[in-house]
């Protein structure tokens, strides 16, 4: 146990440690200054903008940045589902899969373009190593990039002087793919290949197994997709297990590269956010808030893991830790990872948007299930999404300064500038969408017929699965407790005779969609309106927003808004489960 | 509208180009230039037969072999899936107690002082991948005992094996221990081969 929280007190620290550098970097790049990789990028740069017909110095304003951003992603969907649909002509299709079907592959593009890698369908068993690449890992890239620039438009409305211009979202996009994006996935993606992580572009081998039997080894180009799936908050396994694969995922190396990877360009971010505001102190003190919640959360998974459940203590194996073993609940955990390593992860995909996992979360305990449920609850704004996470965060900061204005009798500010109507009624609905999105898919689906043929536990364990369902699926995140289907495949490996649960698929996908780009149009609003206003200077009664205070009040705006929201649902679930010992 | 719609379609053509072509094809490249037995599925031969891969487990039955974790897809490693059982789940309550009692019943003749309680939870508990290629320490040194008698070899023998098949932390502190079953199945092939 102690051994447990050692390591995850060292990766804390190594986050803490890489956010500065990795922050000051990406506050050059999207400050329009040279980096040492601009020799080697910058042609590449100019020649997409070349391609694309563009001006990347001309400025945006709010409606013109969103319009770009909504037809990228409109004609990044249309283009996926149709490689999904027509997969059975593509190349590099060694296995010979045929297409997906229309409701799974409506999900699977929503899921993938709107940066939640919820997947209904297995990787190995129904897509060719085409649509891997060609298809999923394309927007695996695109997407993050995609939230960096509507963080990169908010922030500029927030310290614009003059105008109302946001930047040119071609120029983020591009400038978020090339020079932050790419460089770091042929690191990640290159460090994983040397721990065993499959790249290769051969069909599946087959062994004869010491015993005689066969076995059939799935491969493919996985590391070069794992790489993005993990530092863009994208999540979405090559294979079907995802990150508990060893293929995917094979060494206690890989999963501490991995784990790392999911964190470090959300936690960066902040300290980006502080070089371009010109405050750092801004920058930490969202952090801080990001880091009391994340450490609240780990403290409750790992215990509720190592104390194992009731089922197992039911059958009467022990749980505790014992010489050579490190005991505790590994029902769905591979040896290699251990208690800690999961539990970790467990918290850390979910706060992110990222939605991979090294370990079978439907498994978890009561308790241990529920911090997932409460890290995406949180909104995900726990160093969050690529760029996601701290749009949204800051979305929260705008609330707990009105928050902390109505406390205090002034006008609320943010940085010199007034938050007025407009700009709350804006940040309320941005806010409010996902958890209404949540509550309402998750109450359809649990109340009618159509919606509960996905379920797989029976009892409160039923109900979590449909809650996780939504929850992961509105907050873009797509971790699962993955007894929970979409997709009935009897003849796996491929697609023959298999069919999608549709009710599932196309709730689901309108709630991926919806959940991202809703918020994103307010956020991009929310930053017209703000580049507007001029910035007034700060005075003996302006709440202060980099202090230890405002640290707390933005973490209370947080857990009270998470709280009230998803408090009785989480009652008939994980809670339910936490304080019985029966059995389903 | 309409005059971004142009640029929006040919960003998606050349991101896709970039993202989904020229990328993993050139990380294939070099993966398989500087990691080729790695980037291939770490294959392991025997008699110049693929006989698996050192990351992927497989089932074992013979008293002769050590055995892996309980497995929902019996080893496949091309249709993985989670077990899913719940934590309050009466199946699982089942299978884990099943699995108790197979593994004492299998070891005990080996292992006399052997109880319940001493048994890794590893040991009757199903991975998440279904495929883990590693079992606990405390699981290996239970199993010890009766690859040592089946294989007529002393145990500090089939011990000095164990220790050369485990891995360790990551960096001496990530992650856990774990045994490699089937490299070190194949080491007690070439030790004391079986009729």
């Amino acid at each position: 146990m102690a051994q447990g929280w050692l390591q995850i007190a060292v990766f804390v620290a190594v986050v803490v440690a890489l956010t500065p550098p990795l922050g000051a970097y990406m506050a050059r790049v999207y400050g329009g200054r040279r980096v040492f990789l601009s020799p080697l990028v910058g042609p590449l740069e100019r020649l997409t903008y070349r391609l694309l017909r563009v001006d990347p110095s001309a400025q945006q304003g709010w409606k013109d940045y969103a319009k770009c951003m909504m037809l990228f992603s409109l004609f990044s969907w249309v283009l996926l589902y149709l490689i999904l649909r027509t997969q059975g002509i593509h190349p590099f299709n060694p296995e010979g899969f045929d297409s997906g079907p229309w409701d799974v592959s409506f999900n699977t593009a929503s899921s993938f373009v709107s940066n939640t890698n919820w997947q209904y369908y297995g990787g190995e068993t129904t897509l060719s190593y085409f649509s891997q690449m060609a298809g999923l890992t394309v927007q695996n890239f695109v997407t993050p990039a995609v939230g960096v620039c509507a963080l990169l438009a908010l922030i500029r409305g927030i310290v614009a002087r003059t105008g109302t211009g946001l930047g040119n979202f071609w120029q983020d996009l591009t400038r978020s793919l090339y020079y932050v994006l790419l460089p770091l996935s042929i690191v990640v993606g290159l460090v994983l290949v040397s721990q065993g992580v499959v790249q290769t572009l051969d069909g599946a081998a087959v062994a004869k197994t010491l015993e005689g039997a066969e076995q059939t080894l799935a491969l493919g180009p996985a590391a070069s997709q794992i790489a993005i799936k993990q530092l863009g908050s994208n999540g979405g396994g090559f294979f079907n297990v995802n990150s508990a694969m060893p293929f995917e995922n094979g060494t206690a190396f890989s999963n501490f590269v991995e784990l790392l990877a999911i964190v470090l360009i959300p936690a960066a971010l902040t300290y980006t956010y502080g070089k371009l505001v010109g405050r750092q102190r801004e920058g930490w003190a969202i952090f801080a808030a990001m880091l009391a919640i994340y450490l609240a959360l780990i403290v409750v998974v790992v215990p509720a893991e190592q104390h194992g459940t009731p089922a197992e203590h039911a059958a009467g194996t022990p749980t505790e830790a014992i010489d050579g073993s490190t005991g505790g609940n590994l029902e769905g955990k591979e040896q290699r990872n251990g208690i800690a390593s999961s539990a970790l992860w467990a918290t850390t995909t979910t706060v992110t948007s990222n939605g991979s996992v090294n370990s079978a979360l439907d498994s978890y305990t009561g308790l241990g299930g529920m911090v997932p449920m409460a890290g995406l609850g949180t909104g995900e704004v726990v160093f969050g999404g690529v760029g996601t996470g701290l749009y949204t965060m800051l979305l929260y900061v705008l609330l707990a300064v009105f928050v902390g204005g109505l406390m205090v009798g002034r006008t609320p500010e943010y940085l010199g500038k007034k938050i007025q109507a407009r700009e709350i009624k804006l940040v309320s609905l941005g806010i409010l969408v996902t958890p209404l999105a949540v509550l309402a898919t998750a109450g359809l689906a649990i109340a009618t017929r159509a919606g509960t043929r996905s379920i797989y536990q029976a009892g409160p364990q039923g109900f979590s699965e449909t809650l996780y369902a939504y929850l992961s699926q509105a907050n873009n995140n797509g971790s699962a407790f993955a007894g929970y289907t979409g997709f009935v495949q009897p003849h796996a490996p491929g697609n023959v005779g298999a069919y999608g649960i549709s009710f599932a698929d196309l709730l689901g996908g309108a709630t991926m969609t919806l959940a991202r780009f809703l918020p994103i149009v307010l956020v991009l609003a929310v930053a017209g309106s703000l580049a507007g206003k001029t910035i007034s200077p700060a005075g003996p009664g302006t709440l202060r927003t980099d202090t230890p205070t405002f640290v707390v009040l933005l973490v209370g705006v947080i857990v009270l808004v998470g709280a009230l929201t998803f408090f009785p649902a989480l009652l008939l679930g994980p809670i339910v489960q936490s304080l019985t010992g029966r059995l389903f | 509208m309409r005059r971004h719609a142009l640029p929006a379609f040919l960003a998606v053509i050349v991101f896709t180009v970039v993202f989904g072509l020229a990328y993993p094809l050139a990380m294939t490249g070099i993966a398989q230039l500087a990691f080729r037995g790695k980037a291939s599925g770490s294959k392991v031969t025997a008699n110049g037969r693929l006989v698996g891969s050192s990351l992927i487990g497989q089932e074992f039955k013979s008293r002769a072999y050590f055995h892996s974790r309980p497995s929902q897809t019996e080893y496949a490693p091309d249709a993985t899936y989670f077990s899913n059982s719940g934590p309050n789940s009466v199946e699982a309550r089942e299978a884990v107690r099943e699995n108790l009692a197979a593994y004492v019943k299998l070891e005990k003749p080996y292992y006399g002082s052997l109880t319940r309680e001493d048994v890794p939870v590893d040991a009757v508990t199903m991975s998440g991948s279904g495929v883990d290629p590693e079992i606990s320490e405390a699981n290996a040194q239970i199993q010890v005992h009766r690859i040592a008698a089946v294989r007529h070899l002393s145990l500090g023998t089939v011990e000095d094996l164990i220790s050369a098949h485990t891995s360790g932390r990551a960096l001496g502190l990530f992650g856990e221990p774990g045994v490699n079953v089937l490299t070190l199945n194949l080491a007690l092939d070439e030790e004391a081969p079986i009729e």
